[in-house]
């Protein structure tokens, strides 16, 4: 930039690449009349553009003016094109929250929750009625798909699952002998290792377990169809996504967990005697007649009454999730992450009521 | 329009498996021309605008972009040529995490200096420019129509005032007004921006709106190129029946009611 007889002559590119650059020379310019020349622009691009009618702006508001000499057609044509183009910031709502939308953001949420229960509960009906539509006409009953969800659900978790509990079966048994040991009763480890593996941990970690798998590829498979409008595909042709996709995944559910909570069972008592029969000496036949003698089979029983209800929870969470995507991806990710953290947080809820109600019952 | 071919193609072969999809292909495009490519489905128009753009090179050929050996040259060398070009994809591929005022700002992260106001007061320019509301800029992708979407597309790729831009079917799914105003966005942008466009579409009337030449490709090559009174003229039966059907004769006719 020079000036000379009170004309700034711009020589150069004025693009994107140079506008830092140039920034704070524009910023100097100022008087009520500026007059430039770009004979001598080179390379010129909007950015260019949008500098120079800047400039023409901040002029004018403080009562001057800018003026354009010796512009190339193609120039002007730019410049005209962006002083069209200028974008014009709307003002902004976003100010301080005041307490009624305090109030409003609590209340939707509260509103939000109790909408869901009920689509859940809605949900848990739709499911138990299609049941009893299969009980009437077992003819429509897809039992391809029901074997297929079983394989899916059921078999491909039984590594995992027996793996987690035998590992935590070693846990509990090391954990209870350093202690056990102190009071010289380290025979009582097995009735420690039984009751909490059978009543408790045994369905409530496979049940965790299974909600991160199942919970998880349910919502994306029901929420991919939902999204490619499958969903929809189907209602048009009076065919009942309940009937198709609900009722064969969460009848899978309730037909595996209680097997793999029998396979946690085993797999956890047999871990518990492994690490008890090493640090305690308690030999693996002395375990089996202190789990047979001394632990009575309702243990068992109090356990197995929680895995239904868990697999329906996790089932129906699962399929509640994926109908809620909406038509784009990030609402998938969102809804299967959502569906998993809420099928767990579901599943322990549901252990802690069932622990208290079997306190109060003295079961 | 000077005979200054910007990009230049010779002998391009492109083949998935056995299946080829072009052979011996030569196409120029001349600076601050629209280029409209056209044929039918699966002769490649989308593989073609994806080996220019340098996301699929051919299995032989020689491209030159810039008077630059496009395929031959080293990585710093492409991205020169690349920041000169902006590609503008069927749906936009807006980065869905982004909102459009941000997906606008990511090719200006790369020139030093420019300072995060500055950027935004320019993103918010380019997204004015390709009408889009101002209130737009803040919206997620997912938000917005198909229409905005493409719109959006458009101004990043023209976030750094590329010098070519290439369209991957402009106004397929929109609305026929959507379309068309489209299409005078693209006519106004090239004119006065001086860009040089490489447009793939099945609209014709996009063809007739805005396209300055008209490469045909069909049995693997580029058969024809011309103006669109030439291609009606030509007797190849795909391009005839192209030119001169129903539609043809429809887009023709809302021309010459409008001009």
């Amino acid at each position: 930039m020079t000036s000379a007889e009170g004309i700034q002559v711009f020589s150069g590119d004025l693009t994107i690449r140079s506008l830092p650059d140039l920034k704070a020379v524009f910023d100097r310019l100022d008087g009520p009349e500026v007059t430039l020349s770009l004979a001598e622009l080179s390379h010129f691009d909007t950015a260019g553009a949008y500098a120079l009618e800047t400039l023409r702006l901040r002029l004018e508001q403080g009562g001057g003016s800018l003026v354009y000499r010796d512009v190339q057609p193609d120039h002007q044509a730019l410049i005209e094109r962006v002083a069209q183009a200028m974008p014009k910031p709307e003002a902004s709502q976003k100010g301080q929250m005041s307490l009624t939308d305090l109030l409003e953001v609590v209340g939707r949420a509260v509103a939000g929750s109790g909408r869901f229960l009920l689509e859940i509960l809605a949900m848990l009906g739709v499911f138990l009625a299609r049941l009893f539509m299969f009980l009437r006409y077992p003819g429509q009953f897809r039992l391809t798909a029901l074997v297929h969800h079983c394989d899916q659900v059921g078999w491909k978790a039984v590594p995992i699952v027996a793996l987690m509990s035998f590992l935590i079966g070693v846990v509990l048994a090391f954990q209870g002998s350093v202690q056990l040991r102190q009071f010289g009763a380290e025979i009582f480890v097995v009735d420690l290792i039984a009751i909490s593996i059978l009543r408790e941990l045994g369905i409530l970690l496979t049940a965790i377990i299974v909600a991160g798998l199942t919970a998880s590829s349910f919502t994306a498979a029901i929420g991919s169809m939902k999204m490619r409008e499958e969903i929809d595909a189907m209602q048009t042709l009076a065919i009942d996504p309940a009937t198709v996709l609900f009722v064969p995944r969460i009848l899978a559910l309730l037909i595996t967990l209680p097997i793999l909570g029998l396979i946690a069972n085993v797999a956890g008592l047999f871990g518990g005697a492994i690490m008890s029969w090493i640090e305690l000496g308690i030999s693996p036949g002395m375990f089996l007649t202190r789990l047979l003698e001394d632990t009575s089979p309702r243990h068992v029983m109090v356990g197995f009454v929680k895995a239904p209800v868990f697999a329906l929870i996790i089932g129906i969470i699962g399929c509640h999730a994926g109908m809620g995507v909406a038509g784009n991806a990030e609402s998938l990710g969102r809804q299967t992450s959502s569906a998993v953290v809420r099928s767990i947080f579901a599943v322990i809820v549901a252990a802690a009521l069932f622990s208290v109600f079997f306190a109060l019952m003295e079961i | 329009m000077a005979a200054d071919p910007v990009i230049r193609l010779r002998g391009i072969r492109n083949q998935f498996g056995a299946a080829v999809v072009h052979d011996n292909l030569d196409l120029d495009l001349y600076r601050g021309e629209v280029l409209g490519v056209v044929g039918g489905s699966g002769t490649g128009k989308s593989v073609l605008l994806r080996c220019i753009a340098g996301l699929r090179p051919p299995q032989a050929g020689r491209i030159e972009i810039f008077g630059q050996d496009a395929l031959g040259c080293s990585e710093a060398a492409r991205r020169e040529i690349d920041a000169r070009m902006g590609v503008m994809f069927q749906d936009g591929a807006l980065f869905s995490s982004l909102t459009v005022r941000e997906n606008v700002e990511v090719p200006m992260q790369n020139i030093r200096g420019l300072d995060a106001g500055l950027r935004r007061e320019l993103a918010d320019l380019k997204i004015s420019m390709s009408g889009l509301p101002y209130a737009a800029g803040d919206k997620y992708p997912s938000e917005l129509s198909g229409g905005m979407r493409k719109r959006a597309g458009l101004a990043r790729a023209l976030a750094l005032d590329p010098e070519i831009v290439f369209l991957d079917e402009p106004t397929a799914g929109l609305d026929p007004i959507g379309a068309s105003a489209f299409d005078e966005l693209i006519k106004a942008l090239s004119e006065t921006l001086g860009l040089t466009v490489f447009l793939v579409t099945h609209d014709l009337d996009t063809l007739h709106a805005t396209c300055d030449r008209i490469a045909v490709l069909a049995e693997n090559r580029v058969m024809y190129t011309g103006t669109m009174a030439d291609m009606l003229h030509v007797e190849h039966p795909w391009v005839h029946e192209y030119f001169h059907g129903p539609r043809a004769r429809a887009a023709v006719a809302t021309r010459e009611r409008t001009d």
